[in-house]
C-alpha cells in the first residue's frame, strides 16, 4: 500500500500515529486497521476538517511532538530497545503499534512533569473543545439526558483532572521513609516509576469517564497507554478514535478500535499494566490473558449492590436518594442499587414516595422527560423486558422496542429465586426483597458475591454502621446512593466478584505508578557493615541484634 | 492427600464467623507468633541447617531476626495502620462523614519458597494476620525440614482453623489452587507465577507474585572498589547465592575487571578461610537437580576463581566468570547459586542500555562514589528495588516496599506494606438523610442553573485547616439558601 493511501485513510479515522513516519510497520497492520475503519461509515464532517489540519502540524517535523522517539530513538536507550518487546507471536496486528509505543515509554519521554502536565492539559482542552460532541454521541447511544452526561462525563473528569493537576509535582516526589540504625547515614525513599505501555479497556456505560478518569491517571504516572473504547457506544468510541488523536503526543498515547476478536489480539500483546471495566466473565478473560505475561491488571468489575432500608428512616428522602441513583443514565451505572432489602412495612411506606420521586424527576410519562435514557442496544433490551416477570410490577413496567425505552420500574414482593436476583440488573429495574430485619438483610448480603457497592439507609447511625461491619463491599454509602464515587480522594474498586485494584484521584495516579523501594548508601563506614560479614561470631550477632531492636522501639509513625 | 477443599472451607468459614477481625484477637495472634520463634528457635535453626546448611548465626541473622524484627513493628504500629483514614471532602459531602476503612480480605493463601523457607512464610503471614484474614500456609515441599516443623508448630501456637498448614509438591498445589481464595502471595519462579496468576484469574483472585530474575549490579570505575566487593562478596554468595535478590551478574568496565575479581578472592578469603568446603559459613545447593542446573552454566566459561563442584553434597566453591559473553546460557537465566559471571561494558550508557535490553528484574545495584551517575542509572532504568552502593540491604528496610515489577513478579509486602496488600481499602461514606436541599441540584429534570451549582460543588475543593470551619460554614448556609431560590 503505497504511503498516500495510509496517508489518506488515517486522515479520517485519525490514528494519527500511523502518519507519522511509523515505516516500521507491517502492511498487515495497516490493512486491518483500515478494515476496522471501513466498518464506520459515517464521517462527521466538521470533526474530520479539524482533525485534517491538526494531522497536518502532526506531521510537521518542526512541530512533532513524537518526533525525537519516533525518528532519532532520543536518547540511547529508546533504540536498543525495540526487538526485545517483540514477544507476541510474528503477524499480530498490534505489535507494531505496541513496540513504537514502548519505544516512546524507553526514550523517557513521558517522564518529565511538564510532558505530563501538557498531556494532561490537553486531555482538558478535548473536554472543553469537544463537550458539545460528546453530549450528542453520549445522546445517540443511549439517549443519555444532557445533564447526567455533562454531570458524570465532563464534571466528574474535570474533577479528577484537576485534582491530578493540582497534586501530580507532590505525588510524583520521593518519598522517603523511615531507617533503621545502621543506615542512618544513607538514602532511604520511594520512587515512582511508570509501569511502561499500559492498556485501557473501557465499557459503553458512561463511554467517556471511564476511559478518561484511568487514562488521567496512567498519563499522570509517566506512561504510554492504549485505549480501546467499547464498540457497543458507537458514536462515542468514533468520536474518541477521531479527535484524541489531535490533543495528544501520537508516539505515546493510542486509540484502538474494534470488538472481541480485536481485543483478543491486542490481549496477546505485552502489556505493563492493564486497566480493565467490565463484566466479571471478561474480567476472568483479561485477567488470565494477562497472566501470560506476568501483567498486573485492575479490574473494575460490576455485581448486584445492595440497598437496605432501616424501619426508621425518611421515606420521601430515601425514595429519592434511591430513584436517583437508580434510574441515573436509565439504571446503567455499576454502583446503581440493584435492590432494595426492607420490611414489608417499609415496602408498603416506600411504593408511594417513589412513585412520587419518579414523577418529580421524570413527570407523569418519562418516555417523554429529556431527563430519562435509553437502553444502549437490542441485546440488553430483551434482557431486561425478560427480568419484567419477576415479583409484581408495582411502578412502571412499560417498555418499547423501537425505542428501547423501558419506564423506571419497581418490583415488589421479588424472591430471590426471581430472574431479576440472579444476575445484576444494569437497567431501570429496582426489585424489593422483603425481610424479617436487619440481621437477616446481613445474612442475605453475606449470602451473595461481594458487591461493588453497598447502601444503607437510616436515622440511626448506629444501623448503618452495623451493616457496614458486618458485610463486605467494594464501596460503602450511608444514607446515599453513588455519591461515594464522586469524591477523588477515595478510593473506588470492587473486591471479590466485584474486581481488584482501585482508582480515583491518587489512587489512579499510583494504581499506574510501580513504588520502588531504593536505598542509597554511603561508602564510608564500613566498621558499621561488618557484623553482618562472615566468619559468624557470638558478638557480631548481638550487634546485629541490637540494630534491630531500636526500630523496634522507634517513635517515629512510619511513612 | 489432604482435601484442600474442606482445610478452605474450614478457614473460610472461621473467618466467617468474624473472630480474626478484632485488633486485640489479631495482636494475640502476633504474640503466639513471636513466641513460637522465641521457644523453638532451636528446632527452627536445626531444620534450616538440615535443609540448607545454614549455620546457626548465618540463619538466624537471615531468617529468624527479621521475623522477629517484622513482628514487633507490626505489633507496634498495628492499631494505627488499621486506624480508619479519613479524607478530604467536596462541598457536597462536607457534613458527611468519608474515610477510607482497612477491612481483611478473607482467606488468603500464602505459598512459600525453599531458599529462605522460614521468613519467607512467616513474613507474608504476619502482615496475613495483622490485617485480620484466615491464612492458608503452604510451606516448600523441597526444604521438606522446614515445612515438617512449620506444619507441627504453627498449630500448637495459632488458631488452628483459621491458619491451617499444607504440605506437600507439585499436585498438591495445584489442587490448593483450584479453590477460591481472596488473596494469593506466591514465592517463586516466574514460570510458576504464570501459572499461579492464571488460576487465580479464575476466582478474580489479586495476586502478589514475588518472583526473581537477573538482578544486574554494575560498578563505576569511580568507586572504592574494596568496599564494593566485600558489600557484593556477602550478598552474592550468601546462602550459596540462593537468594532472589543476589547480584546475578556484575556490569563493570574491562580495566577494572582484574581490580574486581582480585577484591571478591580476596573478600572470600576472608570470609569463608582457604577451605570455603570447611567453612561453617557458607551453605551447599538444596538439591541434585539445581547442583547439576548450576553446574552446568560453568562450561565452556573462563573461570577466573572458585570452580570446585562436589555432587555428593551439592558443594558448589563461590565461583567468579569473567569475560562473559551477553549470549552465553549463564547470561540468560536466573542462576541462583553461587556464580559470579562479569560482563564488561564501555560505560554507563552501555550499562544501562543491556539492563533495559532484559526483562525488568527484581533489584538493581550500583556501585559510583558520584551520586548524579547512581541517579541517573535509577531513573533509566525499571527494576523492582534499587541499592546504591551496597547489595540486598533495601530488603531489610521495612518501611521500604518489597516486590517486582515485570517479570520478577507484581505487588509489594514488608511492614506496613504488608499491612495494605492483604487489606480491601474500602471507601466509606456516611451522609446524613436531612438536608435534602444540597441534593435537589443533582435529580432531574436538569436545567442550566443546576449545572453551574453541581460545577460550583464539585469544581471547589476546601481545606478544612486552611479556610477553617466558620466560613466553610458560612458557605453551605449560603449554598442552602441558593439552592432553595434555585428549586
Amino acid at each position: 500500500m503505497p504511503i498516500s493511501t495510509l496517508w489518506s485513510m488515517s486522515s479520517s479515522r485519525m490514528l494519527l500515529y500511523f502518519t507519522s513516519r511509523a515505516t516500521t510497520l507491517s502492511m498487515e497492520t495497516s490493512s486491518s486497521f483500515q478494515q476496522l475503519g471501513m466498518q464506520q461509515t459515517l464521517e462527521p464532517p466538521r470533526q474530520q476538517l479539524s482533525c485534517y489540519k491538526c494531522s497536518t502540524t502532526g506531521s510537521d517535523p518542526g512541530k512533532d511532538p513524537g518526533k525525537a522517539a519516533g525518528s532519532s530513538g532520543g536518547s540511547g536507550i529508546g533504540k536498543g530497545s525495540v526487538p526485545m518487546v517483540c514477544s507476541t507471536p510474528c503477524g499480530n496486528p498490534y505489535a507494531g503499534l505496541v513496540s513504537h509505543l514502548r519505544a516512546s515509554w524507553l526514550s523517557g519521554k513521558t517522564r518529565p512533569m511538564e510532558y505530563r502536565v501538557a498531556q494532561l492539559e490537553a486531555l482538558g482542552r478535548f473536554l472543553d473543545d469537544k463537550k458539545q460532541e460528546i453530549l450528542e454521541a453520549t445522546e445517540l447511544d443511549m439517549g443519555k439526558p444532557s445533564f447526567e452526561a455533562f454531570f458524570s462525563e465532563i464534571l466528574l473528569c474535570k474533577n479528577e483532572l484537576n485534582v491530578t493537576l493540582n497534586n501530580l509535582s507532590q505525588w510524583m516526589k520521593d518519598e522517603h521513609v523511615d531507617k533503621n540504625l545502621v543506615m542512618q547515614l544513607d538514602s532511604a525513599f520511594i520512587r515512582k516509576d511508570p509501569y511502561g505501555v499500559v492498556l485501557i479497556i473501557a465499557p459503553w456505560n458512561y463511554p467517556i469517564q471511564l476511559f478518561l478518569v484511568p487514562l488521567i491517571g496512567a498519563i499522570a504516572a509517566g506512561n504510554c497507554v492504549v485505549i480501546k473504547p467499547s464498540e457497543i457506544s458507537k458514536s462515542t468510541e468514533r468520536l474518541i478514535a477521531e479527535t484524541l488523536s489531535c490533543y495528544l503526543d501520537n508516539d505515546c498515547y493510542a486509540v484502538v478500535t474494534g470488538g472481541v476478536p480485536e481485543t483478543t489480539r491486542l490481549l496477546e500483546n505485552k502489556f505493563d499494566y492493564i486497566f480493565f471495566t467490565g463484566s466479571p466473565p471478561v474480567g476472568r478473560i483479561i485477567m488470565t490473558a494477562a497472566a501470560k505475561h506476568l501483567t498486573p491488571v485492575t479490574l473494575e468489575l460490576g455485581g448486584k449492590n445492595p440497598c437496605y432500608v432501616s424501619d426508621t428512616c425518611d421515606v420521601t428522602n430515601v425514595a429519592r436518594r434511591v430513584a436517583w441513583g437508580r434510574f441515573f443514565n436509565a439504571g446503567q451505572t455499576c454502583i446503581a442499587p440493584d435492590y432494595l432489602l426492607c420490611t414489608v412495612e417499609m415496602q408498603e411506606k416506600l411504593m408511594p414516595a417513589l412513585r412520587e420521586a419518579i414523577t418529580e424527576f421524570f413527570g407523569p410519562n418519562p418516555r417523554e422527560s429529556p431527563d430519562f435514557g435509553r437502553i444502549v442496544s437490542d441485546k440488553q433490551f430483551q434482557r431486561l423486558r425478560a427480568l419484567l416477570g419477576s415479583g409484581r410490577v408495582a411502578l412502571g413496567g412499560q417498555t418499547d422496542e423501537a425505542e428501547r425505552y423501558i419506564a423506571p420500574t419497581v418490583l415488589a414482593d421479588v424472591l430471590p429465586s426471581d430472574p431479576a436476583m440472579q444476575e445484576e440488573i444494569f437497567g431501570p429495574i429496582l426489585p424489593i426483597v422483603v425481610i424479617a430485619n436487619m440481621d437477616e438483610a446481613i445474612d442475605f448480603i453475606n449470602a451473595r458475591p461481594r458487591p461493588l457497592a453497598l447502601y444503607a439507609f437510616s436515622c440511626d447511625s448506629k444501623i448503618v454502621n452495623q451493616v457496614l461491619e458486618r458485610t463486605s463491599s467494594g464501596g460503602f454509602c450511608g444514607n446515599d446512593t453513588l455519591m461515594h464515587m464522586t469524591l477523588p480522594s477515595l478510593p473506588f474498586g470492587g473486591i471479590g466478584n466485584s474486581g481488584l485494584g482501585k482508582y480515583h484521584g491518587k489512587f489512579t495516579f499510583d494504581t499506574f505508578t510501580h513504588h520502588r523501594g531504593c536505598l542509597h548508601r554511603s561508602m564510608g563506614l564500613e566498621t558499621l557493615n561488618s557484623p553482618r560479614y562472615p566468619p559468624y561470631t557470638q558478638q557480631k550477632m548481638g550487634l546485629f541484634t541490637s540494630t534491630f531492636e531500636v526500630r523496634r522501639r522507634g517513635t517515629c509513625t512510619l511513612l | 492427600m489432604q482435601n484442600m477443599q474442606q482445610i478452605v472451607g474450614q478457614a473460610r468459614a472461621a473467618f466467617s464467623s468474624g473472630r480474626s477481625r478484632p485488633l486485640e484477637f489479631r495482636i494475640r495472634q502476633l504474640k503466639a507468633l513471636e513466641r513460637m520463634v522465641q521457644e523453638k528457635e532451636k528446632e527452627i535453626l536445626a531444620a534450616l541447617k538440615a535443609d540448607l546448611n545454614k549455620c546457626g548465626p548465618n540463619a538466624n541473622i537471615q531468617e529468624v531476626l527479621g521475623v522477629l524484627g517484622e513482628l514487633a513493628l507490626t505489633m507496634e504500629k498495628l492499631p494505627s495502620w488499621a486506624a480508619p483514614q479519613p479524607v478530604k471532602k467536596n462541598l457536597l459531602t462536607m457534613r458527611d462523614e468519608a474515610y477510607i476503612g482497612y477491612e481483611p480480605l478473607g482467606v488468603v493463601l500464602v505459598i512459600g519458597a525453599w531458599n529462605y523457607p522460614f521468613v519467607l512464610v512467616m513474613q507474608p503471614l504476619i502482615g496475613a494476620i495483622a490485617a485480620g484474614n484466615a491464612v492458608v500456609v503452604k510451606p516448600s515441599e523441597v526444604s521438606e525440614n522446614t515445612a515438617r516443623l512449620l506444619a507441627e508448630l504453627l498449630p500448637q501456637y495459632l488458631d488452628k482453623e483459621l491458619y491451617p498448614v499444607v504440605a506437600g509438591g507439585v499436585p498438591e498445589t495445584t489442587e490448593l489452587l483450584t479453590q477460591r481464595f481472596d488473596h494469593i502471595l506466591y514465592t517463586g519462579s516466574t514460570a510458576v507465577g504464570k501459572i499461579v496468576m492464571a488460576a487465580a484469574a479464575k476466582h478474580l483472585t489479586p495476586v502478589t507474585l514475588e518472583l526473581g530474575g537477573k538482578s544486574p549490579c554494575y560498578i563505576d570505575q569511580d568507586c572504592d572498589l574494596a568496599v564494593a566487593c566485600r558489600r557484593i562478596t556477602w550478598g552474592k554468595y550468601m546462602n550459596c547465592g540462593q537468594t532472589c535478590i543476589a547480584p546475578d551478574y556484575i556490569l563493570c568496565h574491562p580495566s577494572i575487571q582484574g581490580k574486581v575479581v582480585e577484591n571478591i578472592k580476596a573478600t572470600l578469603k576472608e570470609f569463608y578461610g582457604e577451605d570455603v568446603k570447611s567453612s561453617p559459613d557458607y551453605e551447599r545447593i538444596v538439591n541434585q537437580r539445581h547442583f547439576k542446573r548450576v553446574k552446568s552454566l560453568l562450561e565452556g566459561q573462563k573461570i577466573a576463581h572458585g570452580g570446585e563442584t562436589d555432587e555428593a553434597s551439592c558443594f558448589i566453591a563461590p565461583t567468579i566468570l569473567t569475560d562473559v559473553s551477553p549470549e552465553s546460557k549463564v547470561m540468560e537465566e536466573e542462576i541462583f547459586g553461587p556464580v559470579l559471571p562479569i560482563v564488561t561494558v564501555k560505560s554507563v550508557e552501555e550499562a544501562i542500555e543491556f539492563i533495559n535490553l532484559r526483562e525488568k528484574p527484581l533489584a538493581l545495584y550500583v556501585f559510583s562514589n558520584n551520586k548524579q551517575l547512581i541517579k541517573r542509572v535509577v531513573s533509566e532504568t525499571s527494576s523492582g528495588g534499587v541499592t546504591g552502593n551496597d547489595v540486598i540491604m533495601h530488603y531489610f528496610l521495612s518501611t521500604l516496599p518489597f516486590g517486582g515489577v515485570g517479570h520478577s513478579g507484581m505487588g509489594a509486602y514488608h511492614g506496613k506494606h504488608s499491612f495494605e496488600t492483604f487489606s480491601h481499602r474500602r471507601a466509606c461514606l456516611i451522609k446524613d438523610l436531612k438536608m435534602e436541599s444540597t441534593n435537589k441540584m443533582r435529580y432531574p429534570p436538569g436545567s442550566q442553573k443546576k449545572v453551574d451549582w453541581a460545577k460550583f460543588f464539585l469544581l471547589k475543593r476546601f481545606n478544612k485547616a486552611r479556610i477553617g470551619l466558620f466560613v466553610l460554614a458560612l458557605l453551605g448556609v449560603v449554598a442552602a439558601v441558593m439552592i432553595k431560590v434555585v428549586n
